[in-house]
């Protein structure tokens, strides 16, 4: 059975959320700066805002990095409100289940497979974002890496069926 | 350090009693530290004439190349130094996803292009790829790293042990794709790591904002950009150059005024001419 994600507040406790642990980060690291970006991580982040497909890309730490608007509609969040979302809070933000809508388990869904495997992985699902209707959608992520075979992150992009 | 500009002109070299201030070789700049070590900055055709600075007791030269196109490398085969036993010379470059650094260099370094063969040389000749970790070579310590531009390429940050900085990004277009251009904090802007609180900036400025609009995505910046990005990375000094070859002095004397007038930057900004020396 399809189950609510009951980790996923409502969207003001998320934001509440990410904010308190935002200025808690920049306390302790002293500054609110992001990493230089590796290039390849600046391009990828230059077409998804200039395409009309939802995406995500995340560091190899699987923190998100960006998300374009299309994106931001799915996470109902602003990019620009949130920043960069660590890995788990950005996964708690939707659930997601498989075609029988059985719950699909975080280390199984794309975009952890293709940080954990390094591969590209495409699979249809059921996806909520907190208390909102399901929506299927296709799911594919799929490993960033660069010329000297280093992995940098990688991208998602969701398709609604 | 003293930085010396040879070679100013970018994409071809363009030589011409017009072009005589801002001058009409292409891409090389020569640094040298306060303990001697010398480094080379690209090996375009103004490498040449860089080349006979090079003292003879000098017994190591590392050519730092941001990448392959021709008007950075042409002027290597016409480096005199690489034809002196004594001398370790390092080259430094991109590889490709399938070709490494020499294997690249070699397809001009070799007939039917240039009548002498990389393993000809008589220096002691080492490759090196980049981008890498940090290096220390001599007094410098040099990062490179991926920047925006077609094919393999990379910008230069060289930092004099307790002293100076300067960077180098000769062919770069951190505009691309960012239609409200420099909106982006220098974490997400392209050689914003670089260039950050550089004392001297050596960047791209081939074009006119006219011009860019029509060759967007070809790898370079307009003017504006380029005053932009110095602003955003905040460094001390601009110079701008890889002069586009259509450019007359007279015109480069209009674009730069007209450039600097919209910006008004609040560093000093120097139009890259050839011979320019900055002691920093």
């Amino acid at each position: 059975m399809l189950e609510t994600d009951t980790k996923a507040p409502v969207n003001w406790v998320v934001t509440a959320t990410w904010v308190l642990s935002r200025l808690a980060r920049e306390s302790l690291e002293g500054n609110a700066m992001p990493s230089p970006k590796p290039i390849q991580i600046i391009l990828a982040r230059q077409l998804a805002s200039s395409l009309a497909t939802p995406i995500l890309i995340v560091d190899t730490e699987g923190t998100l990095i960006y998300y374009n608007e299309p994106a931001e509609v799915i996470l109902d969040q602003r990019f620009d409100e949130t920043g960069e979302v660590p890995v788990a809070e950005w996964t708690g933000l939707f659930a997601i289940a498989d075609e029988e809508r059985n719950p699909v388990a975080q280390e199984d869904r794309p975009m952890m497979m293709a940080l954990s495997e390094r591969k590209p992985v495409s699979r249809t699902v059921w996806m909520r974002c907190g208390h909102r209707e399901w929506r299927h959608m296709n799911i594919t992520a799929f490993p960033l890496i660069g010329q000297d075979g280093q992995f940098l992150g990688a991208k998602m992009i969701f398709w609604e069926v | 350090m003293q930085v010396t500009l040879w070679g100013t002109r970018g994409s071809l070299a363009t030589p011409g009693p017009e072009m005589a201030r801002y001058g009409g070789n292409t891409s090389s700049v020569g640094i040298v530290g306060r303990e001697g070590t010398m480094l080379v900055l690209d090996a375009g055709t103004g490498v040449r004439r860089l080349a006979a600075t090079v003292p003879e007791s000098v017994r190591r030269v590392d050519i730092l190349l941001t990448h392959l196109h021709m008007d950075h490398i042409q002027g290597l085969g016409f480096f005199a130094p690489l034809y002196r036993r004594d001398l370790e010379v390092h080259i430094w470059g991109p590889g490709s996803a399938t070709l490494r650094l020499k294997a690249r260099l070699m397809r001009y370094l070799s007939p039917p292009l240039f009548p002498v063969s990389l393993s000809e040389l008589p220096c002691k000749l080492t490759f090196h790829e980049v981008p890498c970790d940090e290096v220390d070579i001599g007094e410098f310590r040099v990062t490179s790293a991926l920047v925006c531009h077609p094919g393999p390429t990379v910008g230069y940050r060289i930092a004099e042990a307790g002293g100076a900085v300067s960077t180098y990004l000769p062919d770069h277009e951190p505009a691309l794709g960012n239609l409200r251009f420099p909106c982006l904090p220098r974490a997400w802007t392209s050689g914003g790591a670089l260039a950050a609180g550089a004392d001297l900036l050596i960047h791209d400025g081939q074009y006119s904002a006219a011009e860019y609009r029509e060759h967007c995505g070809w790898g370079h910046s307009s003017l504006a950009h380029t005053l932009d990005f110095g602003t955003l990375t905040e460094v001390k000094q601009l110079v701008p150059f890889h002069h586009d070859p259509s450019h007359s002095d007279i015109d480069l004397d209009r674009l730069m005024a007209e450039a600097i007038e919209a910006a008004k930057p609040v560093y000093k900004v120097t139009p890259g001419t050839e011979g320019a020396i900055f002691e920093l």
